[in-house]
């Protein structure tokens, strides 16, 4: 305990540092939003006072140390203020995704117990409201935005600015208290509790202590050589631990500053405006930013438009390099510089994107022509592999040995073992405590010497020390003819494509591999657009005979490239289809993360899946689905079977049995 | 409902409704030899929201506009705050805070969101030209306390993200709501609406609806309104006046209206003599 306590100086809970940043810099900003058309700021002095009042009328409240406290709302400051107002007076912080239907709310509320939930608005307080008899521990709710407020029955129900005014009021007989229950605050005890989306099975709570996320956060604050004026848009949902040690824990172990956009539609204005320094986002965001950058461009005046091919291809061939700090000629410059002066820097400008040192992708595998792009733009864009488990690192890429193709090195801290069957594991300071209420699978997760399963198959290059991940362990599977099934792996080549928003294949075990396609709206409407094909919904566009052209030709293309691999031969595309409809977490196909499960996916659309395999050219089907307010409608369609050509295996080299 | 002119009323969802603020006394409009409304008597208290509704042709639109000022009867009294309203030209109307929105759209195409919504302040801007000019002192206060007016009307209506967008580019849902956006952002004690979700889906009307409501709510605001969604009005309204060919044909709430003899006739169709 002594030796941990002096590795970060003594600061062993998040309110310590709240108490350190107000001490030591209390006039510099620590949040943003904007609001009313301007961006409204908190110094970190200020923050300590909305904080303190906030815990003092939590206690006022009756909120008991150990007590669970769920938060629910998109990226404010009044939220990461109330998860360490909770943390000041001994309580857990529960975030939960803003987006969850009542029926996962209640779930989650049920299973942590919460006794309180810090709701935003209306919205959130009607789910709870709908759920509240399920749940027996719940006493007392708090809102934000007292909107359509005014009506509802407030023996239970607190407005936010009034708890903090109670606690304000009663600062001099509560203060002892808070600081009190602030001094039993050490590194072992709980910091947040989070809950995993789960591909597979109900969300488990990951339960991270103080030691998890202070010192996660020092490790990779050195790595990336964070500081106290780093600039960070905060977007992400706060129920992911990536916001959770981006926002909350480097900012406060850092001191910089969160900025928090005005609304979800307003982000990419805020992102404009705030200009970050340092930025996060998962390759879904990339990819939607360079769709968007395409689009526009293919509507842009021809002048402008060659311009812009010109000097992308400059950029593609030495931007890399020159971001890595490698030789490059003196005409390259020159014509990099000059591209830079005409096209990236606006472009970038455009994005966002032009003050950003060190910018991050993770949760799923990046296309290598996208991260290129940014890359040869000239922004410092690194891959990270990590879980919630691990609090975010596992491996991070290091400056100057970036690749599209591994996550890169152990970050501070992490041993990595890889294990006969192949799955990765690990081991660092931020290995999580546990999972609540749940010891069988603590047990099958982390093993007694502290050594984790990520469920993630994959390899280090000898040569480099690089972690490569090839698939989800559980989901690589095998063909009938032994030969290995990695659907990730084809899927994403598939993803790649910006006509393609999801993919996904099938053949655990069969002989051939089929695949269903979800064609992305943004890209796939705009190309309908230009070439005057009439289209009225979604489904229609998906069944379109061009457009199923058009994806056969991806697919094709991936079945070539799939065939270069000799491990992964096998996994190339037979028959495919195009779904109906979009690929839906609401209905359960999808994580709130927006990951598939696969299992739920099969399940629901076995009719589909013996389709293609009987060889049938369509099928009628009828599939249920589920609105956002939690009504069921249905929808069916004539969905098309095709097949696609099949590549020739170029190394074939197939071990003699 | 009780004919106590001056007296409230508490609805079925518990607000507590005010005196009257406006009284129609048997309004007669005609243009030429065609008698667009004929003898229409009835009132709107402080804090209801009132509509009227009635088959097309009905007369809707004239009696919101003889409410607006717009069009003068011929024959009748229009009583507003406890003084009859001698004929005005519309711009005295508004000042004595009505506001409305408009059938079809009535916005400045060319300009931002942001500077539609800003013209609605107009009658609360007192700097004369040579202080708008200079843009010193009065007018500059001015103009940052009138902004931070619209901006929460923007903040209300949930329309931050297009701000900055000319309103050309929006689509007729989101107009609708700019257009409310303006109206809201003269602070009016009346707020008329004339037919605020024609062309509308399903789930912009839910929208509209739910603003109308906050609005109601939040600010108080009298709103009397036209509209031919029968589901919305009846959701909606505290009272509800119904007309057909320029006559009153039923006054009261949703349900005494619902169960009127001569509102089914109207919207069934039976023959007129």
């Amino acid at each position: 305990m002594a030796q941990s306590s002096q590795a970060a100086g003594g600061l062993q809970s998040i309110p310590a540092l709240l108490h350190r940043n107000a001490t030591e810099f209390g006039n510099r900003p620590a949040y943003r939003e904007k609001e009313f058309g301007i961006w409204q700021s908190w110094t970190w002095n200020e923050t300590k006072r909305e904080i303190n009042n906030l815990a003092r009328g939590l206690i006022n409240l009756g909120v008991n140390e150990g007590d669970f406290i769920a938060i629910i709302g998109r990226n404010r400051p009044h939220f990461y203020w109330s998860m360490v107002a909770a943390q000041s007076v001994g309580a857990i912080p529960v975030p939960i995704y803003q987006d969850s239907a009542a029926e996962e709310m209640a779930y989650v509320l049920d299973h942590c117990g919460a006794r309180f939930v810090i709701a935003e608005d209306q919205e959130q307080v009607d789910k709870v409201i709908e759920v509240q008899d399920r749940l027996h521990q719940f006493e007392h709710m708090i809102y934000v935005d007292p909107r359509g407020m005014r009506k509802y029955d407030h023996t239970r129900l607190h407005e936010f600015s009034h708890v903090q005014e109670q606690g304000f009021a009663a600062r001099d007989e509560l203060t002892p208290e808070l600081n009190n229950r602030k001094a039993k605050l050490d590194y072992s005890s709980t910091c947040v509790m989070l809950y995993t989306s789960g591909t597979t099975g109900k969300p488990k709570g990951v339960v991270l202590s103080n030691r998890n996320v202070i010192e996660s956060a020092k490790n990779s604050a050195e790595f990336d050589h964070l500081k106290i004026d780093e600039e960070i848009l905060a977007y992400l949902p706060m129920a992911w631990v990536g916001d959770f040690i981006f926002s909350l824990g480097q900012a406060y172990w850092c001191g910089f500053c969160v900025n928090c956009p005005e609304s979800p539609e307003t982000m990419a204005a805020d992102l404009r405006e705030i200009g970050p320094t340092y930025y996060f986002a998962p390759p879904r965001v990339f990819e939607t930013q360079l769709t968007n950058v395409m689009i526009r461009m293919e509507d842009a005046s021809k002048f402008k438009k060659r311009l812009f091919d010109k000097y992308m291809a400059v950029a593609k061939r030495v931007g890399p390099k020159i971001l890595d700090g490698k030789p490059v000629g003196f005409i390259d410059r020159l014509q990099y510089a000059l591209g830079d002066l005409f096209i990236y820097g606006p472009l970038k400008n455009t994005l966002g994107l032009s003050r950003v040192r060190v910018g991050y992708t993770a949760g799923e595998a990046i296309g290598p022509e996208i991260f290129e792009f940014y890359r040869s733009l000239g922004i410092n864009l690194k891959q990270l592999y990590g879980q919630t488990e691990a609090t975010v690192f596992i491996t991070v890429q290091p400056d100057g040995e970036v690749r599209n193709d591994t996550v890169g090195v152990p970050a501070p801290g992490v041993e990595l073992r890889i294990d006969d069957s192949g799955e990765v594991f690990y081991r660092s300071p931020g290995v999580f405590e546990e999972y609540y209420k749940n010891p069988e699978s603590t047990a099958s997760t982390k093993d007694a010497e502290g050594w984790v399963a990520t469920g993630d198959a994959g390899f280090i290059e000898p040569d480099t020390g690089h972690l490569r991940i090839i698939d989800r362990a559980k989901d690589v599977g095998k063909m009938a003819d032994g030969s290995m099934f990695a659907p990730k792996y084809v899927e994403n080549k598939l993803k790649f494509f910006p006509n393609i928003l999801e993919a996904v294949l099938f053949g655990n075990g069969r002989d051939r591999c089929m695949a269903f396609i979800n064609i992305d709206m943004g890209a796939v409407g705009n190309w309908a657009e230009r070439n005057n094909i009439a289209y009225s919904s979604y489904q229609e566009l998906a069944g379109h005979p061009k457009v199923l052209d058009a994806i056969k030709a991806h697919v094709e293309e991936v079945n070539r490239s799939v065939a270069q691999d000799e491990m992964l031969s096998g996994c190339q595309i037979h028959r495919f289809l195009v779904l109906h409809k979009e690929l839906d977490a609401d209905d359960g196909e999808m994580t709130r993360t927006r990951k598939v499960r696969r299992r739920i996916v099969e399940e629901k659309f076995q009719d589909l899946i013996d389709a293609l395999y009987d060889g049938k050219d369509q099928i009628f089907t009828t599939t249920e689905v589920t609105y956002e307010d939690g009504r069921k409608g249905s929808i069916s369609a004539t969905l098309k079977l095709i097949d696609a050509a099949i590549a020739p295996v170029t190394t074939q080299k197939v071990a003699a049995e | 409902m009780s004919e106590n002119k001056n007296e409230g009323y508490v609805t079925a969802d518990g607000r507590k409704i005010g005196g009257t603020l406006m009284e129609m006394k048997n309004i007669t409009l005609r243009f030429g030899g065609v008698k667009a409304i004929t003898d229409i008597s009835f009132d709107i208290k402080e804090g209801e929201i009132r509509a009227i509704i009635g088959p097309n042709g009905a007369g809707k639109s004239s009696m919101l506009n003889v409410i607006s000022g717009f069009y003068v009867p011929q024959e009748g009294e229009v009583w507003y705050k406890g003084a009859r309203r001698p004929s005005m030209k519309p711009y005295e109307v508004a000042r004595q805070g009505i506001a409305r929105t408009f059938q079809n759209i009535a916005l400045f195409e060319g300009m931002t969101v942001l500077d539609n919504v800003m013209t609605g302040r107009l009658n609360h801007m007192k700097a004369n030209m040579a202080q708008q000019a200079i843009w010193k002192g009065a007018a500059e206060k001015e103009e940052v306390a009138n902004r931070e007016v619209v901006e929460k009307v923007i903040d209300f209506l949930e329309i931050q993200s297009i701000r900055k967008t000319p309103v050309a580019r929006l689509p007729y849902g989101l107009k609708k709501r700019v257009e409310l956006a303006r109206a809201l952002a003269a602070e009016p004690s009346l707020l008329l609406l004339d037919e605020p979700m024609a062309g509308m889906n399903v789930e912009e009307k839910e929208d509209m609806s739910r603003f109308i409501l906050d609005v109601n709510d939040e600010f108080g605001t009298t709103i009397a309104l036209i509209e031919h969604d029968m589901g919305v009005v009846m959701d909606l309204s505290d009272r509800v006046v119904v007309m057909d060919y320029g006559k009153k044909i039923g006054d009261g709430t949703p349900d005494e209206v619902r169960n009127n003899q001569d509102v089914i006739d109207a919207y069934l169709g039976v023959s007129h003599d």
